[in-house]
C-alpha cells in the first residue's frame, strides 16, 4: 500500500466514524418520536458538535491530500467526492439535530392519532433505510444500491406532499393540539430535507465509482415530462 | 485534422520488438503528452517522427508515418528535410560551444541562408517565441555555455524554432530544470502550439495534465489509451493506465 492509499484510508475511517454519529442522530429522533427521552436528546446534541468537528477534520485531510499528492482518476473522483458527502452529512445531522430539538418543543408523547395519520414513522423508516444503504453503497462502491437510493426519495416526497392536506384534516378534527401538528410537520420536511441529502450522497457514489454525474438528472426528467 | 500519424507501426531493435503496431494521429497546433514508464517505447515513437531511430544499428522499422501528409520514409524523402519541418528538444540543453546569436543561426546557416538581415531578424524572432530574448538581448555575443540551465534549454527551442518547424518533439524537456525554469518552460509551451504541432514525451505526470490537450499512455511498447487529457487524468478507460497515473503500478 502506498502513502496516498494509507491517506486515503484515513479519511475513509473518519467517514465512518461521522457517518455512526450521523446515524445515531438520526435514529434518535425516531425513538424520540415514539418513547421520549430528554438524555438521548442531549446526547444528538452532544454528537451534532462532533459531526461539525469531523466535517471539519475530514475537509482538511482532504485538502492536504490536493495539495501534496496531485491525485487523478479514481483518487481525484473519490475525493471530490468526499468532500460533497461530508459537507451532505454534516447537513443530516444539523438536521437530525434540529428534529430533537422540534421534539423537545412538542411536549411528547405525540398524539397517537397524530403520528397514524401524518405517517411521520414511515418517513422516518423510509429514511433510515436510505440512510443504510446508502452506507452500505458507499463502503461497498455498489453502485446499483446507490440508484436503488436515489429511486426511494419519492416515497419521503410523496409522504412530504400530503403533509398539509393531512394537517388540515387534523385540524378540523384536533384543534386542540396545532401545536404538536405543527411540529409533527416540521419533522416530515427536516425528513424530506435528509432524503434529499442522503440522494445527493449516492449521485457522489455514482460519480466516484463509475465516473458519470447522474445528479440533477431526476429533476431534468419530470421537467421533460412536463414538457410533453 | 492530423499533422502527425502513424499507422501499425512496428519497431525492433535487433530481435526486441520496441514498438507493436502503433496506430494513432497527433493533431494540429495541439500538445500532445506520451507517459509510460521507462521502456514503455515512448522516447523511441517519439524518435521516429524525425527519423532519428536510422542511425542506431539494427533498427526496422515497419508501417506508416506521415508527417502533415507525407509518408517520410518515402525513397524520395531527404532526411535533413524531414528534419527542417520536425524540429526536436532533448531532456538536457545541449547548446552547441558557440554564442547565443550563432546557436540560434545555425540551422539556417547550414541550409544555406547567407542574408545577413534575414539571419538577424529569424534569430531575434525565435528568441521572442522562446521567451528569451529579454534575457539575452544585450550579450547575444557571449558563449551559450553561460546561460542558466532553464536559459539554455529555452535557447535549444529558439534554436529548434528558428528553421520553422510545422512539429516539434520534445523529450523529456524540463527533467533537468528547476520548477521556475521548468513554469516558464511549459507556458512557452502553450504560446507556442498556436503556430506548431508539439509532442512531448514527460514522466511528470502533473507536467502531462498542465500542457497538454491529448495524453497516449504507452506500456511495454502497445499504446495503451490515447484521449483528451482531460478525461485521461479524471476517468481513464484502462485499468493499467489508471494504476500508471495513479501511483499503483506493479
Amino acid at each position: 500500500m502506498n502513502q496516498l492509499d494509507k491517506e486515503l484510508l484515513r479519511i475513509k475511517s473518519k467517514v465512518e466514524e461521522m457517518w455512526t454519529l450521523v446515524d445515531f442522530q438520526v435514529q434518535a429522533g425516531r425513538e424520540g418520536l415514539v418513547s421520549p427521552d430528554e438524555e438521548l436528546a442531549k446526547k444528538v446534541s452532544k454528537s451534532g458538535k462532533k459531526v461539525n468537528s469531523y466535517d471539519i477534520k475530514i475537509d482538511r485531510m482532504c485538502e492536504n491530500i490536493f495539495a501534496l499528492y496531485n491525485p487523478v482518476a479514481v483518487d481525484l473522483r473519490w475525493l471530490l467526492a468526499i468532500l460533497k458527502i461530508n459537507s451532505n452529512l454534516e447537513r443530516i445531522g444539523d438536521y437530525a439535530e434540529s428534529i430533537a430539538h422540534m421534539l423537545k418543543e412538542a411536549n411528547p408523547p405525540i398524539e397517537p392519532t397524530l403520528l397514524a395519520q401524518s405517517r411521520v414513522l414511515e418517513m422516518y423508516d423510509a429514511t433510515q433505510t436510505m440512510l443504510q444503504q446508502v452506507r452500505q453503497a458507499f463502503f461497498e462502491e455498489n453502485t446499483e444500491l446507490a440508484r436503488q437510493v436515489i429511486k426511494r426519495d419519492k416515497i419521503l416526497n410523496k409522504i412530504h406532499g400530503k403533509t398539509d392536506k393531512m394537517l388540515l384534516k387534523y385540524f378540523q378534527t384536533h384543534p386542540h393540539n396545532i401545536h404538536q401538528s405543527l411540529k409533527v410537520s416540521g419533522i416530515i420536511r427536516k425528513l424530506e430535507r435528509i432524503g434529499d441529502h442522503t440522494t445527493n450522497i449516492a449521485e457522489e457514489i455514482v460519480f466516484y465509482v463509475d465516473a458519470k454525474v447522474v445528479k440533477h438528472k431526476q429533476k431534468k426528467k419530470k421537467k421533460d415530462k412536463g414538457e410533453e | 485534422m492530423n499533422s502527425v500519424e502513424t499507422k501499425d507501426l512496428h519497431l525492433y531493435y535487433g530481435d526486441f520488438h520496441a514498438l507493436k503496431g502503433i496506430t494513432m494521429g497527433m493533431k494540429k497546433n495541439q500538445v500532445t503528452a506520451f507517459i509510460g514508464p521507462s521502456g514503455c517505447g515512448k522516447s523511441t515513437y517519439l524518435r521516429c517522427f524525425n527519423r532519428m531511430n536510422d542511425l542506431i544499428d539494427g533498427v526496422k522499422i515497419e508501417g506508416e508515418i506521415m508527417i502533415d501528409g507525407v509518408d517520410i520514409y518515402q525513397k524520395n524523402i531527404q532526411v535533413d528535410d524531414l528534419r527542417k519541418h520536425v524540429g526536436m528538444v532533448f531532456q538536457k540543453p545541449n547548446p552547441f560551444p558557440k554564442s547565443i546569436f550563432e546557436n540560434v543561426a545555425y540551422g539556417l546557416r547550414v541550409n544555406g541562408t547567407k542574408d545577413k538581415k534575414f539571419i538577424e531578424e529569424r534569430v531575434e524572432r525565435s528568441l521572442k517565441q522562446a521567451a528569451l530574448w529579454d534575457e539575452v538581448k544585450d550579450k547575444l555575443k557571449k558563449s551559450a555555455f553561460e546561460l542558466s540551465g532553464g536559459q539554455q534549454q529555452r535557447l535549444c527551442i529558439a534554436r529548434a524554432l528558428a528553421i520553422e518547424p510545422s512539429v516539434l518533439l520534445m523529450d523529456e524537456p524540463t527533467s533537468a530544470l528547476d520548477p521556475l525554469s521548468t513554469a516558464k518552460t511549459e507556458e512557452l509551451i502553450h504560446e507556442l502550439k498556436e503556430n506548431y504541432t508539439i509532442v512531448i514525451v514527460t514522466h511528470n505526470m502533473q507536467q502531462a495534465g498542465r500542457v497538454s490537450d491529448y495524453t497516449a499512455f504507452f506500456y511495454l511498447g502497445e499504446l495503451v489509451e490515447y484521449g483528451k487529457t482531460k478525461t485521461i487524468f479524471t476517468n481513464p478507460k484502462d485499468q493499467r493506465t489508471q494504476n500508471y497515473i495513479t501511483g499503483r503500478f506493479g
